[in-house]
């Protein structure tokens, strides 16, 4: 009944490390010492389960943890702050579909990891924090960087874990890591107090299990999918709609295969971008807020909604009361709690994507007539395509800039985006084609991801893999000391800084919901992003024309090294289409008039 | 696609995209309700907030309580009381939550509450399900006669009398405790505490799912996969 082995990034990636063995990493297994102290035994943890690199910043607290590692062949990156930390392993979750691992003290180290704990935890991506914690004996005396990491993570962590035994903190640290892959990715947290991890221990980690109380289910229940396929038939105009945990199952196969076979419109979500190839002619792109109008209408008049991995967002669904309003709904998810959450989910069912979708594929006997409804979902294609004006006389457009790059990147890289109208622009005007490129962060919104995720993916891809980082001038501001880290560490990173001079996205809501009133969104004061980047020891440009656009991004990309191009884009473009807070999702505004 | 290829630019909005304005776009007629339930006519009404009586069986982790009330007020549920102890398994304990929701609040209850990794069972009890509460009362001593009688009444007993007040335990279900209260007012009530809802399911059916009535001291096994 369950896909567990397959399924446990961890066993997929001691897989791959058994078959690419490197002289390197043979050597280090056979010279591998007995554990002798906690903090041995927790890296022993990790280094059984395959993890490659880690992201930190090191302190009082976690020094144990840090010389530990430095007998491991774990690759460390010193992150600039732990935020960065945070992200970097989000990202590398994502591009590597295992959990990412950070580091960090106790106290502000520990809190500076929550912003990255509480992304993580909203796109359900695999995540563990090892947090530094002041000795056993200090816990609750208010002692020198002491913080309740694992109060104040609870609320955004799966689990997380209080270590108080030399001998079992291996196991726990294993656990913790097993837990964040399995089922519904997601962050947890092992909080290591410092006598812990210099104790005396001869106990080696055993295998890495996630605790019993938590084993998801895999397989949905044959006759609520018997139920669903026969719903299924019957529709008149059925739409899949995709969400993250497609991508997050590896269920990209089984996903494109279903919805091929009964030649089915298809729809994602932000986070589900890449499930299919956008360029298919049954790829209706993404829908929500910012998404196109033709996934919106799709969405708004379909008879049979068939979601997968997604936890209907309100960036999605706009007002629940006016979400799919004619729709009935079969939604397969593996997190029991997500049926019936923020929609009613006529036809729960409960498993991992891949494996229901073929479950769901043998149950349907007859295929949906969907004939008229395709063809109806094409002709909106036509009548509300992505566009934008480009007249020469203005200055220079952002989707300009994200079309170039696209088209100058191979279909594998890999884009990461900071939050606001760039992040829009990015998703709205690339096309991607695979799982696992588009790296973004979606629930929490968090300004500044891009960069430090650029990073975390960089070590997470493929050489072969461009790395593109889409940023806002007010995003890239937030977290640009990380740029340190990508001179530091070589790595090719090419960063398009959208620059319009404003906190974008709140300057268009309050243009358009505050009578103008642009309280604290003009960022006229940003540096020059191009000189900041020589400043670091990275490659800048500065952009502010059309015809300067192509040349300095083949420029960028060729550099094998962290490169900047400031664009200077028109500071008045806004994102279009645009679903108002709340609002219906065929009720998309294509102007600022119709807002 | 920019729109460099098209005919002409004048036509285009100065900042967005073409197509019809949104009143003018084709719309269902069909709608969904705040709880995001599609609106038939048997799924018209609203649905109105009940109590329902809620009983997880946990591990005694360390912070499993707090875990728990901070789900409850991360999420807005509405909780009435929550009583916890520990069960025949060696470090196992039951907890039982009085909760005020809509139905669909409830089964979002349930299930958040499964999710948590200390939480080994959850599950709604019946109607029917034995559940009792248990209230100290401290009451004015002027009339300790009546305040005895009135005691006696409610099948309670007097913990402490003294020649100021008197202190009297309680148990019932919900409606006899209130009713008692009512009773003892006329005394004058300085101070209640009351535990909220005990539970366990009635007969040899099991408090929450999978689990196995008895005194054996064995593991329950886990059955929130759901």
């Amino acid at each position: 009944m369950s896909k567990q082995a397959p399924s446990s990034p961890n066993a997929t990636s001691e897989a791959a490390e058994a078959d690419e063995e490197t002289p390197e990493s043979g050597d280090a297994d056979a010279a591998q010492s007995p554990v002798t102290t906690g903090s041995e035994s927790v890296i022993r943890a990790l280094e059984n389960e395959g993890v490659e690199a880690v992201f930190g910043v090191q302190g009082g607290a976690i020094m144990p943890i840090y010389d530990a590692l430095y007998h491991s062949d774990i690759r460390h990156i010193t992150m600039a702050h732990e935020q960065g930390a945070a992200h970097a392993a989000d990202a590398f979750s994502v591009v590597r579909n295992e959990p990412g691992v950070c580091l960090a003290t106790s106290g502000p180290g520990a809190t500076n990891l929550v912003t990255g704990i509480a992304d993580a935890n909203m796109d359900s991506d695999g995540l563990l924090a090892l947090t530094g914690q002041v000795p056993v004996d200090m816990v609750g005396s208010d002692a020198f960087q002491e913080t309740d990491t694992t109060g104040v993570t609870a609320p955004i962590t799966k689990h997380n874990y209080f270590a108080s035994d030399p001998d079992t903190v291996g196991d726990t640290v294993g656990e913790a890591l097993a837990l964040a892959g399995e089922g519904r990715p997601g962050p947890t947290l092992v909080d290591l107090p410092k006598d812990v991890s210099l104790d005396d221990t001869e106990v080696e980690p055993g295998p890495a299990e996630p605790p019993e109380t938590t084993r998801p289910q895999y397989v949905a229940d044959e006759s609520d999918v018997q139920t669903a396929a026969e719903a299924i038939e019957a529709a008149e105009r059925p739409l899949l709609l995709f969400g993250g945990g497609v991508i997050k199952a590896d269920a990209t196969d089984e996903a494109r295969a279903f919805a091929d076979e009964y030649e089915l419109p298809v729809v994602t979500t932000m986070p589900g971008i890449g499930s299919v190839p956008e360029d298919d002619e049954l790829c209706l792109s993404w829908a929500g807020m910012h998404g196109t109008g033709y996934a919106n209408m799709a969405i708004t008049h379909t008879d049979m909604l068939i979601a997968v991995g997604t936890r209907f967002d309100d960036r999605l669904t706009g007002g629940v009361d006016t979400f799919a309003p004619e729709a009935e709904v079969v939604h397969i998810d593996i997190d029991p709690a997500e049926m019936s959450k923020n929609v009613h989910a006529d036809y729960p069912l409960v498993g991992d994507a891949g494996i229901v979708l073929d479950q769901l594929d043998d149950a349907i006997g007859a295929t949906p007539d969907a004939d008229e409804w395709r063809e109806q979902c094409r002709t909106w294609q036509d009548e509300y395509p992505m566009d934008y004006a480009t007249p020469d006389d203005e200055p220079l457009k952002p989707q300009f800039v994200v079309e170039i790059l696209d088209e100058a990147t191979d279909d594998d890289t890999i884009v990461t985006s900071g939050v606001g109208q760039h992040q829009m622009w990015a998703a709205q005007y690339w096309t991607f084609s695979e799982p696992r490129t588009w790296v973004s962060s979606h629930g929490l919104g968090t300004m500044g991801y891009g960069l430090p995720a650029a990073i975390g993916a960089r070590i997470a891809a493929d050489d072969e893999q461009d790395v593109v980082c889409v940023d806002g001038d007010g995003s890239f501001l937030m977290t640009i000391q990380e740029l340190s880290v990508a001179v530091r560490e070589e790595l090719d990173i090419t960063v398009a800084v959208l620059n319009n001079e404003y906190i974008g996205m709140v300057r268009q809501w309050q243009d358009a919901f505050f009578e103008g009133r642009r309280m604290a969104a003009e960022y006229n004061w940003c540096p020059e992003f191009d000189k900041l980047a020589e400043a670091f020891g990275a490659r800048g440009w500065r952009v502010d024309d059309y015809d300067e656009v192509a040349d300095a991004v083949e420029e960028a990309l060729d550099y094998d090294g962290p490169s900047v191009i400031d664009f200077h884009i028109d500071p008045a473009e806004n994102v279009y289409p645009m679903v108002a807070s709340g609002g219906a999702n065929g009720k998309f505004a294509l102007t600022e008039d119709q807002l | 696609m920019s729109s460099e290829d098209s005919d002409s630019t004048d036509d285009l909005p100065k900042h967005g995209l073409k197509g019809p304005e949104p009143e003018e776009r084709p719309h269902p007629e069909g709608r969904r309700n705040a709880q995001g339930i599609r609106i038939d006519p048997e799924a018209e009404a609203e649905h109105e907030p009940r109590r329902a009586v809620l009983s997880a069986l946990v591990e005694n982790d360390p912070g499993v309580l707090s875990r728990i009330a901070g789900l409850f007020s991360r999420r807005q549920f509405n909780i009435e009381s929550l009583t916890v102890g520990p069960t025949t398994v060696e470090n196992h304990s039951r907890i039982t939550m009085v909760i005020e929701e809509p139905d669909p609040g409830i089964d979002q209850a349930e299930k958040q509450l499964a999710k948590l990794k200390p939480v080994i069972s959850v599950g709604e009890l019946d109607d029917d399900a034995v559940r009792t509460e248990l209230v100290l009362l401290k009451v004015e001593g002027d009339e300790p006669d009546k305040v005895h009688a009135v005691t006696e009444m409610y099948d309670g007993q007097t913990l402490d009398a003294g020649p100021k007040t008197i202190t009297v335990q309680l148990t019932g279900d919900e409606q006899k405790i209130d009713d008692a209260i009512d009773a003892f007012d006329q005394f004058g009530i300085i101070e209640i505490a009351r535990t909220g809802y005990t539970a366990l399911a009635r007969g040899d059916q099991a408090t929450v799912p999978g689990e196995k009535p008895g005194t054996a001291n064995e593991p329950t096994k886990p059955t929130n996969t759901q």
